[in-house]
């Protein structure tokens, strides 16, 4: 059996594990779609209103038969009716997915389209005090948090320019592409701030390794200029700890930024999931947990096959 | 790829980050007023709703029979006038005879009825049932009377109808089903788009029998962060705001291009303790911890002082001198000699549950109470929790003593009947059952005239405070921020947008 066929066949194995665990941790937790509903005023119901309440948002039947109906319906192609949106699950992720998205491809795209030059800048500055510059500035990229890089955005631009995005009447890419960009591209700043510290860091690091190889130093001894050693000999062998890293971080991104949807007001999946925990929707929880952890396999799956294309010694199978 | 290449990309990144920072959206038109707020609604059925985040919006589109104006008093909404009967058991309406709902329908009668019947069918699962149980039939003599026959003299009744969770609805569309899933109301704006959590798009009503609104809609974003909100203002992407955070609201007077409301709410902070679990039991304990607390110093650091120490009756109309209350100005000593006395000079340790951000100031309301407590000796240890968790351990009754925000009414009976009477339907969370509060309570309810309920709600209060089985601190403000080209709106105590329906747009 090869590599690929055996990680297809884990697929159905990890989303029934996931499946599982995300419908008992929702259910494990205290409070539930009527206490939600009506904080502290759920007191004044007498048991009947209760079990009006309780039938209507599905909670009168045991987990089994909950789970039993839900799986079954997830296998249709059914992920539920979110009592929130009062529409199907699968039709609120499919309008929140686009936003998520495209916030993540441009996290992305600026992370890589700053990192690796920087880290590669830096590779082959080594020690200097360009290279020592770079280092520091990831360093505090790293470990500055996404909120804190947001709010400090939205300040100085409020503050000090008087102006902003516009936030909350957010537009969609196909809508009006200019409008959209300029609410997408802060929040896809702040987002991959943090995101082209690591990739600065990992390929910088990457890069002195493969420098310091002897077919670069045979490379250099055939007088082949620098730039073509940096970007054609050395730079695609220093890729496989980038995309590595690139395909975790893709992962996640695709669960939603929860934070810096947050601070720019963006309908995203990450809002998303976490209101649905906070109101108790039960069945958009668990369908948006599943469709992220499908995502994050998928990517995942994606990143072992691009190792291949990199570096044609990886064979996937092991022979 | 060469080094050229990658300047390419980094300049681009660039430009596109200023381009982002110029090209910024859409300034809506000049009739349109732009508002957020940072928690949306979380349903559209009027009768089930109790979020105050679901009832600001409901206000806006649905009507009660009666409203509360910004002094609480009650004045006509889809009703005319009305009056009690026969010994305060009979409650007349006539309607106004030219309210329409959003779909063009009359309101008549039979909608008030089928409403309210709605409202008190258990099957429904409203929690406002609780206000109109003395309800006994319901009688549509004629196009625009309806009479309200009761069980017993309810004079709180009429205050509670002000409330939107008694909104009349179109008895076509209890029918139908869609109360819940269609917002058709009869009030000044209709809802023409609502993305849960993201935003509403209202439209001004044109055919509003309660008047005429200067502008054509609202859009609200929901921005659920309020740094965000107040830097929106700023920017002038937004004309009106609702804010909650006092550290944010008290920053919106520094922009010279921006007005802050603040207007006294009913709800009030409270440390409620459980008087059912030892050494609450105690009256002397619950006194010393009432004379511990310094109340002005929990709202100066807790609150920047943004409010206004209170005893239990929040409402203008019933409020007396705080002062006047059992060991209102802190007395450490006394609270050490009772604690002795109660046979606890070594103090004791208790938990006290807070709600993460509800409000936005519990953490702090906990850490100083927790700090003066300690002068006598008790160890507070301060449990957060997610606003649902705390819910569901606050209804159980599940504390030694809790921080808390509760909402208040405008009627004292409404108000305090669920906690304070024997049959009160949150009484295992007040945990505390006292014949004097019971009586005073029914006594209250039945009082027609106002001169005898304030003495009768006073004596309440005065004895609530002595028992001591909560802690009252203080009511905070309700805060809207606005551009000061947004004119004419008029704030209420609770805490009602209704009052937008009086602003006018400069240009």
């Amino acid at each position: 059996m090869n590599y690929l066929t055996r990680r297809l066949l884990t697929f159905p194995l990890v989303m029934f594990g996931v499946s599982v665990l995300v419908f008992v941790a929702i259910r494990l937790v205290p409070g539930d779609a009527i206490t939600a509903m009506l904080g502290t005023e759920a007191g004044l119901l007498t048991p009947e209103q209760k079990a009006a309440l309780a039938s209507y948002f599905g909670l009168d039947q045991s987990w089994f038969t909950q789970y039993a109906r839900w799986i079954a319906g997830v296998l249709s192609g059914d992920l539920g009716l979110s009592v929130t949106y009062g529409k199907p699950v699968l039709d609120v992720i499919l309008d929140r997915f686009p936003l998520t998205l495209q916030l993540a491809l441009m996290a992305m795209v600026i992370a890589l389209g700053t990192g690796l030059p920087l880290g590669v800048f830096a590779a082959t500055r080594n020690g200097k005090a360009a290279d020592l510059g770079v280092r520091v500035l990831a360093m505090i990229g790293q470990s500055t948090p996404s909120f804190v890089v947001g709010l400090l955005l939205i300040y100085f631009l409020s503050v000090g320019f008087g102006v902003l995005p516009a936030m909350g009447q957010f537009v969609p890419l196909w809508q009006d592409p200019l409008t959209n960009l300029g609410q997408m591209i802060l929040p896809a700043i702040t987002l991959g701030f943090a995101f082209t510290a690591s990739v600065t860091r990992i390929s910088r690091s990457a890069m002195l390794d493969v420098l310091s190889d002897d077919y670069v130093r045979t490379a250099r001894a055939k007088g082949a200029p620098a730039r073509r050693v940096i970007w054609r000999h050395a730079l695609p062998n220093a890729l496989i700890p980038v995309v590595t890293l690139s395909g975790v971080e893709f992962g996640y991104l695709l669960g939603g930024a929860v934070l810096v949807e947050q601070i720019y007001a963006l309908p995203g999946l990450g809002r998303l999931v976490l209101e649905a925990i906070l109101q108790r929707d039960y069945a958009l929880v668990q369908g948006t947990v599943l469709f992220i952890a499908f995502n994050f396999l998928l990517v995942n799956l994606l990143v072992d096959l691009a190792y291949v294309a990199l570096d044609p010694r990886i064979r996937l199978g092991g022979n | 790829m060469k080094l050229k290449t990658a300047g390419k990309i980094i300049s681009t990144i660039a430009l596109a980050a200023m381009l982002g920072t110029t090209a910024f959206a859409t300034a809506a038109s000049a009739a349109t007023l732009r508002m957020a707020w940072s928690q949306d609604a979380t349903g559209l059925d009027p009768h089930k709703q109790t979020a105050f985040s679901s009832i600001r919006l409901l206000e806006l589109i649905y009507e009660p029979l009666v409203r509360l104006d910004d002094k609480l008093e009650i004045v006509p909404a889809l009703a005319d006038s009305w009056a009690f009967a026969d010994n305060g058991t009979k409650l007349t309406f006539k309607l106004n005879p030219n309210a329409k709902f959003h779909n063009g329908a009359k309101v008549t009668p039979a909608d008030v009825k089928a409403s309210f019947e709605r409202l008190l069918d258990e099957k429904t699962g409203a929690a406002a049932r609780a206000n109109f149980l003395s309800i006994a039939s319901i009688d549509t003599p004629d196009d625009v009377t309806v009479v309200f026959n009761l069980s017993q003299p309810d004079v709180p009744l009429l205050a509670a109808m002000a409330g939107i969770n008694a909104a009349v609805v179109p008895a076509s569309e209890i029918e139908a089903g869609s109360i819940g899933t269609s917002a058709v109301g009869s009030g000044p704006f209709k809802l023409d788009k609502w993305e849960p959590n993201a935003k509403e798009i209202l439209s001004t009503n044109k055919d509003w029998a309660g008047g005429k609104v200067a502008y054509d809609g609202i859009d609200i974003s929901v921005l659920p962060d309020e740094t965000a909100i107040l830097a929106s203002l700023r920017a002038k992407q937004i004309d009106f705001a609702l804010i909650n955070d006092p550290l944010v609201a008290t920053l919106v007077p520094n922009e010279a291009s921006l007005t802050l409301n603040r207007t006294p709410v009913l709800a009030y902070h409270v440390l409620q303790l459980n008087p059912s679990r030892a050494p609450m039991n105690e009256l002397k304990v619950r006194q010393a911890i009432s004379c511990a607390v310094n109340r002005q110093e929990v709202l100066d650091t807790a609150l920047l002082g943004e409010g206004r120490i209170t005893g239990p009756l929040t409402m203008p109309a019933y409020q007396s001198d705080p002062e006047t209350f059992f060991c209102y100005q802190q007395d450490v000593a006394k609270a050490k000699a009772l604690m002795a006395e109660a046979g606890k000079a070594d103090g004791f340790s208790a938990t006290v549950i807070v709600a993460t951000g509800e409000p936005a100031t519990a953490a702090a309301e906990a850490q100083v109470l927790q700090a003066q407590l300690k002068e006598i000796g008790i160890n507070l240890d301060i449990k957060m929790m997610e606003l649902n968790v705390y819910v569901d351990t606050w209804l159980k009754g599940d504390f030694d003593m809790a921080v808390a925000l509760n909402g208040g009414r405008s009627d004292p009976y409404t108000m305090y009947n669920r906690y304070w009477t024997k049959a009160g339907n949150l009484q295992k969370v007040a945990n505390y059952i006292d014949d004097t509060l019971d009586s005073l309570m029914q006594q209250g309810r039945v009082e027609t005239d106002l001169a005898k309920r304030k003495v009768i709600f006073a004596e309440f209060e005065k004895h609530l405070t002595e028992m001591a089985p909560w802690i009252w601190l203080y009511t905070g403000y309700t805060y809207t921020g606005q551009q000061k080209t947004v004119d004419g709106f008029v704030s209420s105590p609770t805490g009602s947008l209704f009052g937008l329906t009086t602003v006018t747009l400069k240009p």
